[in-house]
This record gives structure tokens, sequence and C-alpha cells, in this order.
């Protein structure tokens, strides 16, 4: 029961958290609900340590879940979740009970509705990451959105109504030609002319393992049966790598890539980014940048990459442009743009730290793009390493801010100086996260950075120079900030009476510091977690590439079906 | 012993973090926090001391093979399969080195395991000794110097993570461990200099260095890339034996190999502060004084010459990036002496001769005589510490003050700083037989006489310019200091305590208590080993003009004992060639047959070579006129021509010391005079050629404007475009609204209102209210549908 359902679980018990919540509380007993939520969640994080277990050197699809769901359409209830996947679920729950904690003073007015509303949020991110059913994966993720958007609505700053209205309108807009591009997937799963050319020895390549090839297998076969398509996202994997190269081939990408670079955000997508992030509280920020950024990336390794590997290869498809020259070329353009734009934060008198962090998220995310389409181990490796530290960094970093917001209730940097004497544990933390932020070695960004700008150098030189002069830049407005907000006298009399870290905040602090040491320090588990199924995705795309102890199948490059295997067939709708 | 090697730099990182965690929560006293700094750094040192003996002399030893810690190794960044673009891909033409196998790297692609180990070798070991040694030094006389200060615990927390970065940079076996010393000893540097951080000037300052240094690891890590796609390996021992088989690029061909080393070269310009990435370092004068000796002075600083040494194969493979680092060597030389010349902040004049030092060490390894530039790394490393120990002392005792103008005629209450002084400043002087003498005299003699690079003359004449220079400046800086009348009598008043100018009768016993005093213990003992060392340091190294030709010591001289890891251009193995130097398992290393092997004579060796890199050749044309060799066909031998340039070193080093005597001591006014009829000379000299206003306005200013244009592009352009499409939305909705409510719904109630009014009669008088009427309709209707479906049928 547990171990087999253990994603459900995970998934699922945030929202029986939720209806506890609601059932069991009353509205004023606000300190009993703060401590049963940040209980929950923390229970929901040691559950999620579970996956631990993911059998390293067998890789591919693992924790699967199949049940029957909405048979008319070949939906099915399915999860599973690979190295990558399980990285970012114990991401998710571990920045979720730090997100809850960090509600607890932040929060001032209908707190039960907030943790309710966090736990809602958490199932559905985790569902996500969890999903092997496209439509699954699509409900979730547009679910998402509307905790998200409460949680900005009701908890936000100023200008609330505005950012929340524009960051569910402009996600919805992306998500919606994902929707278009979801359909036209779903309706080759039913076309003979391109389910018989999809081999087996492909999904096996995407699921990874015997286990998750017999659930694809069973699922196709179910759905041949029924006369419905199928939405398992394997078998889509494989439906797309056999559509040739061509106008579809690239819609679809773009149709997927525009709903997840909105979610990203890649430039120019990404100014509900920073509006979204000023107005919602801390824990909204926290689980904003450090999870629902990463639904964007995700879904760039889950669907992008292997779905699409022949656009995702491109470079010339626009005669000089391909598609991945426009991918790489947003991922820089991020880069520096976001840097530069966040540098503005610090060369304004007045700029807000928090939007100062926003746009080094769009920098730091895109490094992550930039990984991902380098198209080779080191770079995704890279990427997704990206993900899981950006995570932590930026979860960080929000949740500092927050800090001082409490104290102070403002967050422009002008207000601050000095605050080294007064603070000497917070400006201690801070110079942690900022480290870790302009990626110094032995601290979580570095090992990622690295990854990722020499992934990217393998595939030009180029791309790795221009992301390098994002990585001087990046230096440049954190230790400004850092020198802006810790360095000198205090000149501001509001700050001299400040306290330094109590101790619930240090609980929720140190945490993360720990984190990014260790990866910094020892980032070979987590590494090893993402190994085979990064492997796999690189020979998705590049089936030639040489990967030592893994000699190149010798069918997947061709689209034909030359395995001894019968190939799979789904009978199409009379 | 030097098993244990790995302890060197996690003892000093042990120390740092019980001081910075545990010292401020528990309040550790003064003693402790210094008892556990120094007694962490001294057991290092100890550690160093016998693991290098064990390594060169004892019973097992090893020198000169590289002994890499692969035991006690982990894998530090299992990075995935890497593909070999750049390069040939091809590890045959992968030599031994030193015993090592060729290569671990086989065939096109390859797993990237980047390993955390130690190596221990003859460059490495030569950088512990001269890191723990000197640091040592460096610590106990900080225990002095920053008594009483509130932050005790946390300097030597950051003193302390600073050692373990700097030691993990020169015994990292990889270049990412290399690169994770270079950015840590940049982060402790940054946190050391901004260490009075309230202080606005010393906050900037780290600012400005952590981001100058950015700049060059921004070179240096895609050198690394570079290096990682040619060779498949991070490793040393790996990427040293492939590269000795790449062809030569010389002059005029640019090829992968300048590539990687313009990186390094970067990389190595901004750690080392060589022009024009050398802003950062005077500015960083503004931490406290041991952190300008350790850091800005002794090690970090060096760094780009370890890096430089370190991958000397690929240097030497770019003859253009040779040339390169050997002019921005020169030139980094005479500009930064310049300057030294007209500043009047004691450490000010010390950093800029620190930068002009370093620049001759590029020299000398530009010129192709990398193991003059680590040796004269070692003797620098003695002269220039206690220097600016010294000056921590001066400024210690003159209750800190650093501006020499207030000072003068110290040698009467300070006499030990003053005579260890000396030693240093005779040192840097380069007169025999003080340390400095005996590298910068080799430095000197191998720019003169190289065969690496053209334009060798050239750069003699700018290094010896540059060493008058440094004679000159550095005898100003002590007659200012130490000689002459007691300045600081005078402006004691009138500068620093203003409101106490005014009470003239406060002001006699006021003096007294702001007489210049001796440093206590902690901080001369230090400064009585360095000087000692700054003496004598330089025999390791003694000229072979001095002993008849003769190489002597064996491995106790420097150059004998880092020889075997400078590739020989010229045999295409590691060391150089003569016959005797090695013991006979040391070279060569291929066995007796092919090419390098014992059975083959040098003559035949030098054909094949010939034939297999016909660049060789090239290279040694290109070099054109070789002012040793000139003089040679005048002189005679060659020992009598390194005794004409031995002559000249010392000539030009009496020379600067006359003119600095002759202008601060014998007749002061003169330096006015000049200073004034130069004007415009002494004005660039001491505004140190606004080189930094001009970063300021063309790189710090411009990337401002920068991030206002984009955050100015990204609110109106990008987001206005959201906004926009928005609003576009919005008014879409309205017209549309708009056309809804006034035109369908309009004309829907137009035509109901035009219904009504036409039709209300009849329907009036259709509603009789009785059943009857209305069942005849009903059977009407159902006639007339009846009706028509039989017509439609027929």
């Amino acid at each position: 029961m547990f171990t087999n359902n253990i994603l459900s679980i995970i998934t699922w018990l945030p929202v029986v958290g939720a209806i506890l919540i609601l059932g069991a509380f009353k509205k004023d007993q606000n300190a009993l609900i703060k401590k049963f939520a940040t209980a929950w969640l923390a229970l929901d994080f040691v559950i999620s340590l579970w996956l631990f277990g993911y059998d390293r050197r067998t890789g591919g699809m693992q924790f699967l879940e199949d049940h029957q769901w909405i048979s008319a359409i070949g939906a099915r209830y399915q999860m599973g979740a690979d190295g990558v996947s399980v990285l970012l679920i114990i991401l998710t729950t571990f920045l979720g009970v730090l997100a809850a904690l960090s509600s607890w003073k932040y929060i001032q007015k209908r707190e039960k509705e907030d943790y309710v509303l966090l736990l809602l949020l958490q199932t559905m991110v985790l569902g996500v990451f969890s999903s092997m059913d496209l439509f699954l994966f699509y409900l979730f993720f547009e679910v998402s959105l509307v905790p998200m958007y409460f949680l900005i609505v009701i908890w936000g700053g100023e200008n609330r109504l505005y950012a929340a209205i524009k960051f569910f309108l402009y996600t919805l807009v992306g998500s919606v030609v994902m929707l278009l591009g979801v359909l036209k997937m779903y309706f080759l799963t039913q076309d003979l002319a391109i389910t018989t050319k999809v081999s087996q020895a492909t999904i096996g390549l995407l699921a990874g393992n015997d286990n998750a090839l017999r659930m694809v297998n069973s699922t196709v076969q179910a759905a041949t049966q029924s006369g419905t398509g199928s939405f398992n996202i394997v078998y889509m994997q494989a439906i797309g790598s056999v559509i040739p190269m061509g106008t579809l081939q690239v819609l679809l990408f773009f149709a997927f890539a525009l709903g997840f670079a909105i979610k990203v955000p890649m430039w120019p997508f990404h100014t509900w980014l920073p509006d979204a992030h000023v107005e919602a509280p801390t824990a909204g920020s926290v689980i904003l940048a450090g999870i629902l950024l990463k639904l964007g990336t995700y879904g760039f390794y889950r669907f992008n990459l292997p779905m699409f590997p022949k656009a995702s290869m491109d470079e010339v498809f626009f005669g000089k442009f391909g598609v991945r020259s426009i991918m790489i070329f947003l991922a820089i353009i991020s880069i520096i743009y976001g840097a530069l734009a966040a540098m503005y934060f610090v060369v304004k008198k007045d700029g807000d730290v928090k939007k100062l962090v926003a746009y080094s998220s769009v920098s730091s995310m895109g490094i992550v793009m930039l990984g991902l389409f380098a198209l080779n181990p080191n770079g995704l490796n890279g990427a997704v390493m990206q993900m899981i530290n950006h995570g932590i960094y930026s979860g960080a970093l929000f949740l500092l801010v927050g800090i001082i917001y409490e104290r102070r209730h403002t967050r422009k940097v002008s207000e601050f100086g000095g605050l080294s004497h007064v603070m000497p544990g917070y400006a201690a933390v801070f110079l942690a996260m900022a480290m870790t932020a302009i990626g110094l070695p032995l601290l979580a960004v570095f090992i990622s950075e690295f990854l990722a700008m020499r992934g990217a150098f393998e595939a030009n030189p180029v791309w790795a120079g221009w992301a390098g002069l994002g990585i001087i830049l990046n230096a440049g407005y954190m230790l400004w900030l850092y020198q802006r907000m810790f360095f000198g006298e205090i000149e501001n009399e509001k700050n001299k009476s400040l306290l330094d870290l109590s101790g619930r905040e240090w609980v929720y602090m140190m945490p993360l510091v720990i984190m990014s040491l260790w990866i910094g320090i020892y980032p070979g588990p987590f590494l090893r977690y993402i190994e085979k199924p990064v492997n796999a995705a690189v020979r998705a795309i590049r089936p030639n590439y040489p990967i030592p102890g893994q000699p190149p199948p010798a069918t997947t490059s061709a689209p034909t079906i030359t395995t001894t295997s019968a190939p799979v067939q789904i009978k199409t709708q009379p | 012993m030097y098993r244990y090697i790995w302890l060197v730099p996690l003892l000093p990182l042990a120390g740092a973090a019980i001081n910075g965690i545990f010292g401020r929560w528990f309040r550790f006293s003064e003693k402790l926090i210094g008892g556990i700094a120094v007694g962490t750094v001294a057991l290092s040192f100890l550690i160093s001391l016998t693991a290098v003996y064990s390594y060169g002399f004892g019973g097992e030893a090893r020198w000169p093979n590289p002994y890499v810690t692969t035991q006690t190794a982990f894998n530090w960044i299992p990075a995935g399969a890497v593909k070999q673009t750049l390069g040939e891909g091809d590890t045959s033409r992968a030599i031994a080195v030193n015993g090592q196998p060729a290569s671990s790297v086989t065939g096109p692609a390859s797993l990237l395991n980047i390993q955390w180990s130690c190596q221990l070798d003859p460059l490495s070991s030569i950088f512990m000794l001269i890191v723990t040694g000197v640091g040592l030094c460096i610590f106990v006389f900080a225990t002095g110097y920053m008594h009483g200060e509130t932050g005790f615990y946390r300097f030597f927390a950051y003193m302390g993570l600073f050692m373990f970065s700097m030691l993990v940079l020169v015994m990292g076996s990889n270049f990412v461990m290399m690169f994770v010393g270079w950015e840590g000893v940049g982060l402790c540097s940054y946190l050391l200099i901004g260490y009075y951080f309230n202080k606005q000037e010393a906050a900037n300052a780290s600012r400005k260095a952590f981001i100058t240094n950015r700049v060059g690891d921004f070179g240096f890590m895609l050198a690394i890339f570079g290096v990682i796609a040619t060779f498949g390996s991070a490793q040393y021992t790996n990427v040293v034996s492939q590269a000795a088989g790449y062809p030569v690029e010389t002059l005029g061909h640019w090829g992968l190999m300048s590539w990687i080393a313009l990186g390094l070269m970067i990389g190595a310009c901004g750690k080392s502060a060589q022009f024009p990435l050398h802003v950062w370092l005077p500015d960083a004068m503004a931490g406290p004084t041991p952190v300008s000796a350790l850091i800005h002075a002794a090690t970090m600083v060096t760094a780009g010459l370890y890096m430089l040494t370190r991958t000397n194969v690929i240097f030497q493979h770019s003859q253009t990036m040779m040339l390169v680092v050997a002019l921005v060597g020169a030139f980094t030389a005479i500009f930064a002496a310049t300057i030294g010349i007209t500043q009047n902040d004691i450490k000010k004049v010390l950093a800029y001769s620190t930068v002009s030092q370093l620049g001759f060490m590029f020299l000398a390894c530009g010129v192709g005589a990398f193991v003059i530039g680590i040796f004269h790394v070692m003797t620098h490393a003695f002269f220039k510490a206690l220097m600016f120990l010294g000056s921590g002392s001066v400024i210690h005792g003159m209750h800190h003050e650093q501006d020499m103008r207030k000072m003068g005629g110290l040698k009467k209450y300070m006499p030990i700083t003053y005579m260890t002084f000396l030693g240093g400043w005779l040192a840097i002087c380069g007169i025999i037989p003080f340390s400095g003498f005996w590298s910068k005299d080799e430095i000197l003699w191998n720019a003169a006489s190289t065969t690496h690079i053209p334009l060798g003359w050239l750069v003699w004449l700018i290094g010896t310019i540059a060493a008058t220079c440094t004679a000159f400046y550095m005898t100003r800086l002590v007659a200012m200091t130490f000689w002459g009348e007691e300045r600081f009598r005078k402006h004691e008043h009138g500068m620093e305590h203003e409101g106490h100018a005014q009470k003239k009768e406060h002001a006699t016993s006021h003096h007294d208590a702001h007489v210049p005093h001796e440093s206590p213990k902690s901080m001369w003992v230090p400064l009585v080993v360095l000087a000692i060392l700054a003496t004598i340091g330089g025999f390791v190294g003694i000229s072979t003009a001095f002993t008849g030709g003769k190489e002597v010591g064996w491995k106790m001289n420097i150059v004998n004992w880092l020889d075997p890891i400078i590739w020989n251009k010229e045999t295409g193995q590691f060391g150089k060639a003569e016959e005797g130097k090695f013991p006979p398992n040391a070279t060569p290393l291929l066995g007796n047959e092919g090419p390098f092997g014992a059975n083959t004579s040098t003559a035949e060796r030098e054909q094949l070579l010939s034939q297999a890199r016909p660049t060789n050749g090239e290279a040694k044309a290109h070099t054109g006129f070789n002012l040793a060799h000139a003089v040679e066909s005048k002189v005679g031998s060659e020992t009598a021509t390194e005794w004409v340039f031995i002559i000249i070193s010392l000539l030009v080093a009496g020379a600067g010391i006359g003119l600095g005597l002759l202008f601060y001591v014998k007749s002061p006014q003169l330096a006015d005079v000049w200073a004034a009829r130069l004007k415009p000379l002494y004005e660039a000299s001491y505004n140190k050629y606004w080189i930094d206003e001009f970063f300021g306005w063309a790189i710090t200013r411009r990337t401002m404007d920068l991030a206002r244009g984009v955050f100015a592009f990204d609110s109106k352009v990008v987001d206005g475009g959201v906004n926009g499409s928005a609003w576009l939305t919005r008014l879409t909705s309205k017209i549309t609204g708009g056309a809804d409510k006034y035109l369908v719904d309009g004309l829907v109630n137009a035509i109901a209102d035009f219904v009504v009014r036409l039709m209300s009669p009849i329907v009036r008088a259709a509603q009789t209210g009785l059943t009857q009427n209305y069942a005849l309709v009903m059977v009407i209707g159902l006639l007339i549908a009846v009706a028509i479906y039989f017509v439609k049928s027929l």
C-alpha cells in the first residue's frame, strides 16, 4: 500500500491536511492552525524522503501507479518519477515546510485560508512533478495557478490585484496554446501513420526500465482496445520523436515551449515575475521562485526535449536561425538582461530588494535553459542542478527579504545600511546566500553553473562566453547590494534597534545554508540520481552521443521499425 | 608522511570554523582565538615541511614524480559524459610525464569526474612551504597587530579560510580545484579587505577587488572549459601529458593552445594584478596590514604565477601568448614602478611595488624562465611580507598613521623594525647577497638571453629601467619613514586632532602619548624571521655565474628542484635535456626505445623532433635579435656574458639607491624641485595615470547606464507590450461590449419593438382567452404542418 502509492500519498497528503484544517479548526485557532499546517507539511517532507530510495542503477520512471480514470478519452491516473522528478518533489516538500514556517508572523490576517491555500498549492505542484499522464499533468499545471493567485490577491502588497491578474492571465495564455499542442499530440497517438513508426526500443529508452516499459505498453494496449488515444507521457515522447522534422514538429515544439517559457520565465515573457514577486507574501515568493518556475524548466526537460528531439536539435530552420538557436539566444538574453535589470535596483537609489532577487531569478533560469539546450549530459546535469540550487538560494533570499520586511515594513535598499552591526547572524546568512547566488565554489550554484556552462561550451564556446558575462554581472549587483545593506555605519535610526534572527528564523534558514554547502561540497549523490535520466534524455535527442559504458543504440536513430519486437499500434477511431 | 598532506589545507579550515562559529558565541579570549589560528597553521606548516622533506629527500622520495593523493580523494563532481569537441581527441600523442602513465583518457568521449585530490609535486611543494611558512609568521604578527579589535575572532576566521583556499589552490590536482581555491581566496580577500566594513572606502575596495577578479575568473573558467573540451580531463597529469604532444603555435599562428593560454592569462592578470586588471590591488590596502602582507604580497597575488608555471606546457605551445605574457609583465613592472615613486601612503607604495614585482615575475615566465619566476615569487614573499609587516609595525607604532609625510626619523624609536626593514629594502633593490638580487638578476639575464620569444632585449631594457625605479622608490620610502627629521610631531595635531590643537598648553603632554613606540614581541619576532629569510633566502637559487657555470646543490637548488615540471620545447620532454642531471630513473621515462627513449641520442632526437614538428625550427628563427648572444660574441664565454649582466643590474640598483639618497637624504628640496619641473609626469604618476577614473567612467558608469537602459526597456517596451496587449484586449472587449449593447442588443430590441408594434393588434386580437379558439389555432397549425410534409414528399 505505502510503497505502491507513495507518489499519490505525497501528492494528496497536503489536500488532506487542508481539509482537516477546514473541518477541524475554528477560525480563531490561528496558533494551532499554523503549527498543524507546518507539522503536516513536515510530515509530507519526511514521507517524500522515501523517494531517495529511487533505484539509481536502473534509472527511468519509478514508483509507478496506474489507475483507470477518464476512459472515454484514454486519460489514466498514472504517476511515476524519474531522478529529476524525485529531486524536484523533495525540493517542493522541503521548501513547503520552510514557506509555512516563514508565514507564522508574516501572515496576520485570514491565517486559516493562507495555510489551506499553501497546502493546496503543494498538492498541485507535487502532482505536476509526479504525473506520467499528460492530461493529469496539464490539470495540475493549470490548477496550480489558482492557489497562487489567491495567495497574491489576499495577502499581497499594494498593487496585488494587478500583479495577480497579470500572473494568472499571462501564464494562462501560455497554457492555452500548450493545450492545443497537447490535443494535437493526443490525436497523433491515434494516427497510424505516426504510431507505426514508433519502435519498442525508443519507448524502452524513454521509459528507462522494464516496469515502466510494461506500464506504457499496457496503457497503449488498453487504449487500442477501447479505441481511444493515450495521454501517457512516455508514449507521447516516443510519438513526438518520430514526427518528421518539419512544420508540425516545430509548431508543436513552440506550442509547448510558449507555455513553459512563460512559466520559466524566459525573456521576453518574464515581466509577470517581478510584479508577482513584489506583491506576493514571503511564502508565496518562496514557492513561486523556488518551485513554480521549475514547472517551466521541468516541462522543457520532460516534454520539449524528448518529445520533439528533431526540433530541439534543429539549428537551421528559418534559414540561419533554428529552433535551438532561438532558444539559446533567448536563454543568453535572459542571463545578461536579467542580471542588468537586477543591477538597476542597486543603481537606483531606492530600489526594491525583492525586485532585484526576482530579476536575478530570470538570469538564473536562463542558465537552466542554456544548460538544457546544450543538449549534452553536462549541460542537462547542470540545468537540473541549477533548478534545485535556484530553489534553494532564491528561496533563501526571499525568506531573508521577508525577515527584514517583517521588521521594517520596507524593502527599499536605501532604507538599510550597516545592518552587520545590529544583525550579525542575519548578515552572515545573507552573505552565504549571496555567495551561493553568484556561484562561489563549494557552494551549490557553482556546481550547476559550472556544469551548465561547460555543457554550453561543448556545444558552442561562444555561448559559454556570453553566459560568463552574465555571471560577472551577477557578482556585481549581489556584492553591491550586500555592501549597501550591510556595510557602512547605521544611518537610519529605525535600524538601530533591529533584532537579529529569532530561533524560528534560524530554524528555517539553516537548512538552506546546509543544503547549499552540501550540494556545493558533495554533489555526487544528487548527480547520481539524475545521471541515468539525463543520459536517456540526451540519447533520446542525440542517439549517437558517445557516453562511455553505454554504446549507442542501433535503432533509435532510424525512425523506422527495425527492432525485433513488434511495433506498438493503436487502432484509430472509425 | 606525505600521505597526510590532505590535512594541510583542512587544519586551517578547522581553525577558522572553530573561531568563526564558536568564537562569538562563547566569547573566546584573544589568546584562545590566536592560539587556535596560529596552532593550526603551525601544524600545517610542520606537516608541509615533513611531507616535502620525505617527498624530496626521505626514504620514500618520489621527486620529481608528482604524488597525487588518489587514495584519500573523493569524486567531487561526477559530471557525466564529455565529448572532446576541440583538439584532436587523439591521446596517442600523449607522453609520459615524470613517471605518470601517459594518460587515462581514451577516445573522443570520456566521463568527466572532477576529483577532490591533492597533488604534491615540485611546484606545489614550494608553494605549500611559502604559504604555510610565511603565513605562520604573518599569523603570529597579526595576533599582536589586531590586539583589541572587536572582530578579532572574525579576522582569524577569515584568515583561516584564506589559508584553506590558498592551499587548495596550490595543492589541488586539477584545474577545477585550482579554480575553487582561486575563487575562495577571492572571497577571503573580499572579506578581509572589507574587514573594517564600516569604512566606505574599505567596502568599495573589497567590492572592486572581487569584481575585477571575477573578470579574470571569467577567462580562467573558459580556459578550463577549453581544457576539458580539448583533453577530456581537468587533471593536471592528464592535461600536461597530452598538451606536450600538440604542435607549437609560432608567432602569427593562433590556435587552440593560444586560446587556452589567453583564457588562463586573463585569469592570471586578474589575480596577480597585471595591467589592466591591476586596479584592485592598491585599493585593497584598505584592509588590515597583515592581510596586505599575506594576501596582497606573499601568497594570493602570486597565484597567477603558480597557474602560469603549472600550465607552462600550454603557454610554451603558444609563442604569441609567451610574448604577450612577457610584454604585459614588463609593462606592468615599469608602469607600477613609476606610480610607486610619487605615492605618499606607505602601504600604497608597497602595493605598487608588489604590482611591479609581479610584473617582473610575469616577465620571467614570458621569456621562458618559469622556474626563475617562481624563485622570485619565493624571495618576494620573504622580503615583501617583511616590508608589509614592517610597515604594519610602523603604522601600529604611529597609532594608525599611514602617510609617510608625517613620519621620518623612526629608526630611533623602532630599532628592530628599522633593522629588519633595511634587509627587505636591500633585497628588493637587488643588492648582493640579499635574496632579491639572485632572483631579479636571473630574470633580467633570462630576458636578455631568451630564445622563446623575440624582443627579449626590449623586455630586458624595460625590466632594467623598472629595477632602477624600484631601488629609487624603495630608498625614498625608507628615507621618508626611518630617516630624516621627525615630522610626526609637526603633523600630529594639525591633521588628526584638530580639537586638541587649539589647546597649546596640553600639546606637549599629548605628544608624549603619541610618540612612536616599538611593537610588542609577537610582532617583531616574525619580522626577524622574515628578515633572515629575506637576507639569505636567495642562495637556494644561486646564479651559475658564481659557481663556475655549474648549477650546484642539485635538488637543493630551486632551479633543479622545479625543472622536471617545465616542458622543454627543444626536446619535447619535461625537464632539461642534459645528461646526468637527473637520476637515471627520472628521465627519460618512455623506456629505451622510440624517439624519446634512452637509446636515442640527443642529436637523433633533435632530428626526429624537427621532422615531427617543423614549427619548432621556425620558432627559433623568429626570435630575432638576441641581446645576450650579441654580448657573448663580444666577450667570449657565456659565464662572462652573465657577469656583464650581473654588473649591469648591480649598477642600476646602486644608481637607483644613489638617486634616492640624493633626493630624500642629501638634499630633500630636490624632490619638490623636480616634481615641479616634471609636473605633467608627476601629476600623471601621482594620479596613477587616471586608470581608475577611466575604468570608472568607461566600464562601471556604462554598465550602470546599461542597467538603467535595460530596466527602462523592460518596463516600457517588454512590459509595455504585455500591458499594451492587456489594454488592447480591454479595448476590444469594450468595443465588442459596446457593440453588443448598442448594436446587437439594440437591433434585437428594435426588431422586437417593431414586431411588438406591428403585431400587437393581431396578437392582442388572438388573445381571446377562449380555449376553443386556441384549440382551433393548434389544429390549423397541425394541419399546415402536415400539409407541408405531404407537399415536400411529393
